[in-house]
C-alpha cells in the first residue's frame, strides 16, 4: 500500500461517505466560473501529473483540526495555507497544502468554504506552528478569522492597514 | 553552544534588530527581547517590502506575471522563472522541447551556484571576515556575465516562456561555462575549504550553533539547506523530479549535525553537485527548437494547480487557482524563506545575540522573497 492509499483510508474515515472514483477530467459539472466543487465534503483522489497533488480533501469548517491532527500523525508538513475569494457565490475558500519531508511523496491539498460575510476557521497553530505566520498571512489579505490563533495580527501589511487587498472587491 | 541560563524576566530590554541593519541583508527586522547578551524572545517583523505580487498575478495575464517572478529571489530568480512556467504549463497543457529544458536546468543550476556564492560571502561578512566576498564575488560576476549573455538580464531574468526559453545557447555560452566549472574547481579547495571552511575561527563561530532538529524542520515546514542540514534527505529535484533532472547523475548533500555548520556545508557541497548536473547536460545538450507550440492567449481550464521547484533556499511552491479565464484567479506563492524564518523564534530563544546572528546568516535570507 502507498503513502496516498494509505492517507486516503485513513482521511476517508473522517467522513462518513465512501470513497469516490476519480473524476473523469470534465464531466457533466457546467464550465462557466470555478469548478464545482463536489456536493458532499470528502476525499477525492486527483490526477498527480495533471494538477500536481495527489488527494483533493473538502472538509466542513468544523473538520480542519481533525485533518490536521491526522496529517500531522501520519507524518505530514504544513507546506502552506492559502484563501480564495469566490464573489459570485459569496464565499471564502481555505486552502491547506501537505506534503511530505522525504521518503515516499505524496501531497494533499484540503480545503474547506467560509461564508463571506463571516469568515472564521479553527487555527492550526496548536498543531503545526508553521500554521502561524500562515494563517496571520491569510488574515492580513482577505480578513479570514482564525479561532484560537495566539497573535492574529497583520503579518505583511502594515499595522495600522485597514483593508484585505487579495479580496476581489478591493480596490486600491 | 547554547548556554542555559536563569533568564530574569524583570531584567530584560528590547532591542530593535534592522529593518536597517548590515546583518538581516534587506529590510527585515526582529525585535529582540535581550537580558543581557542572551535573547529571552526574538519576533521576526516582516513587510517592509512587501509588493503584492499575488495582486498584481491577478490583474494581469499568465505571461505578464513574467517579470515579477524574477523580482522575489532576486538571487535565485531563474528557479522562481521556472516554477511560474511549470505551474502554468501544467495548467494549459504546454509542451516543452527538451533543448529548452536542458537549457532551463543549466541556466537554473548556474544561477544556483550564484546564489550559494553570494550567500557565502555575506555570511561570511556577518562573521567579520572581508576577504571572501572578494573571492566570491570575483567567481559570481563570471557567472552573470554568462547568464547576461542569454538572458539579456544580469539579476532579474525574465528568461522563461510557456513552452520554452527566450533565446537559445551558443558556443561562447557553452566553452565559458566549461572554463567556469573549471575554474571554480580549481580555486575552491584552496580559496574556499582551506581559507574559509577548516578556519578555526569559522568553525568556533558556526559549530553547535543554531540547533534545528529534523521534528523542527517538519512543524514549521523548513525546506532546502535548512531541512538538509538536519538530516532530511528532502530536495524537490529528487523527490518530485520535474524538468529532466531524472537524467542526471547527481546526490544530495545530507548532514546530520543541525548545526550552522551543517547547513554551511550543504551549500558548499551543493555547488559541486550543481557544477555536476550543468557538466552532464552540457555533454548531452540535444539539437532542435528552444521554444514549443503554445498559444497566444492562455484559457487553462478552470481547477486547481500546485508545482515546486527547489530554489537555492528550498521548496517554492505555486498554488494557482484558474477560473477558466485569462487571467489567473488567483495565486499563492509558498516561498520558502517565509517558513524557513518563522522557526527563528524558538530558535534564537536563549542564545547569544552574536550567535544569533550567526544563525540567521545560515538560513540564508532573502527579504524580498519572505515579503513577496
Amino acid at each position: 500500500m502507498d503513502m496516498r492509499e494509505k492517507t486516503q483510508i485513513a482521511l476517508a474515515a473522517l467522513f462518513p461517505v465512501e470513497i469516490k472514483p476519480t473524476p473523469s477530467s470534465s464531466s457533466e459539472e457546467d464550465t462557466v466560473g470555478a469548478e464545482v466543487p463536489p456536493r458532499e465534503p470528502g476525499v477525492l483522489v486527483t490526477d498527480f501529473p495533471r494538477c500536481g497533488s495527489h488527494l483533493d480533501v473538502l472538509c466542513l469548517t468544523d473538520q480542519v483540526v481533525a485533518v490536521a491532527r491526522l496529517m500531522d500523525a501520519e507524518g505530514y508538513f504544513l507546506e502552506a495555507i492559502s484563501g480564495v475569494d469566490w464573489i459570485d457565490k459569496q464565499q471564502l475558500e481555505v486552502l491547506y497544502d501537505y506534503n511530505r519531508l522525504g521518503g515516499e511523496h505524496c501531497r494533499v491539498m484540503v480545503r474547506t468554504f467560509l461564508p463571506r460575510a463571516e469568515p472564521v476557521v479553527p487555527s492550526l497553530s496548536g498543531i503545526f506552528p508553521a500554521a502561524d505566520w500562515h494563517e496571520r498571512e491569510t488574515f492580513d489579505f482577505y480578513g479570514v478569522h482564525f479561532q484560537g490563533h495566539p497573535n492574529l495580527i497583520r503579518i505583511l501589511l502594515p499595522e495600522d492597514a485597514d483593508f484585505h487587498p487579495l479580496l476581489k472587491d478591493f480596490m486600491p | 553552544m547554547t548556554v542555559p541560563v536563569h533568564l530574569r524576566h524583570d531584567e530584560t530590554f528590547i532591542l530593535n534588530l534592522g529593518p536597517q541593519h548590515p546583518a538581516t541583508h534587506g529590510v527585515l527586522r526582529v525585535k529582540l527581547t535581550l537580558d543581557g547578551e542572551y535573547i529571552v524572545k526574538a519576533e521576526p517583523v516582516l513587510g517592509y517590502i512587501h509588493r503584492m505580487h499575488e495582486k498584481l498575478a491577478e490583474g494581469g495575464s499568465f505571461a505578464q506575471f513574467m517579470p515579477n517572478t524574477a523580482r522575489m529571489d532576486y538571487l535565485h530568480a531563474l528557479a522562481f522563472n521556472h516554477g511560474w512556467a511549470l505551474v502554468v504549463e501544467k495548467a494549459a497543457g504546454i509542451e516543452v522541447p527538451e533543448r529548452a529544458e536542458y537549457i532551463r536546468v543549466i541556466t537554473v543550476e548556474l544561477n544556483r551556484i550564484a546564489s550559494h556564492l553570494l550567500w557565502w560571502a555575506a555570511f561570511l561578512l556577518d562573521l567579520g571576515g572581508f576577504t571572501p566576498l572578494l573571492y566570491a564575488f570575483d567567481d559570481r560576476e563570471k557567472i552573470i556575465d554568462l547568464l547576461e549573455r542569454v538572458t539579456g538580464s544580469r539579476l532579474t531574468y525574465c528568461y522563461m516562456r510557456f513552452g520554452g526559453v527566450y533565446n537559445d545557447i551558443d558556443d561562447e555560452f557553452i566553452t565559458g561555462t566549461r572554463e567556469l566549472i573549471k575554474r571554480l574547481r580549481g580555486r575552491m579547495p584552496r580559496l574556499y575549504h582551506d581559507l574559509v571552511t577548516h578556519n578555526i575561527i569559522l568553525i568556533k563561530r558556526i559549530k553547535d550553533i543554531g540547533i534545528i532538529t529534523p521534528e523542527q524542520c517538519r512543524r514549521y515546514g523548513a525546506t532546502g539547506p535548512v531541512a538538509r542540514g538536519s538530516g532530511i534527505n528532502y530536495d524537490i529535484r529528487k523527490n518530485e523530479p520535474y524538468s529532466v533532472y531524472p537524467e542526471f547523475d547527481f546526490d544530495v548533500p545530507v548532514f546530520d549535525e543541525c548545526d550552522s555548520m551543517a547547513r554551511y556545508m550543504v551549500r558548499m557541497h551543493e555547488m559541486e553537485q550543481s557544477m555536476r548536473i550543468i557538466e552532464q547536460a552540457l555533454e548531452k545538450l540535444p539539437d532542435g527548437p528552444v521554444m514549443g507550440k503554445a498559444p497566444k492567449v492562455l484559457k487553462p481550464e478552470a481547477g486547481y494547480y500546485y508545482s515546486a521547484v527547489e530554489t537555492a533556499r528550498g521548496s517554492l511552491g505555486h498554488r494557482l487557482v484558474c477560473d477558466g479565464g485569462k487571467n489567473p484567479y488567483k495565486l499563492k506563492l509558498r516561498s520558502p524563506t517565509f517558513s524557513n524564518l518563522s522557526l527563528y523564534g524558538e530558535v534564537a530563544e536563549g542564545m547569544l545575540l552574536a550567535d544569533a546572528l550567526a544563525f540567521m546568516g545560515s538560513l540564508d535570507l532573502v527579504i524580498p522573497e519572505i515579503d513577496r
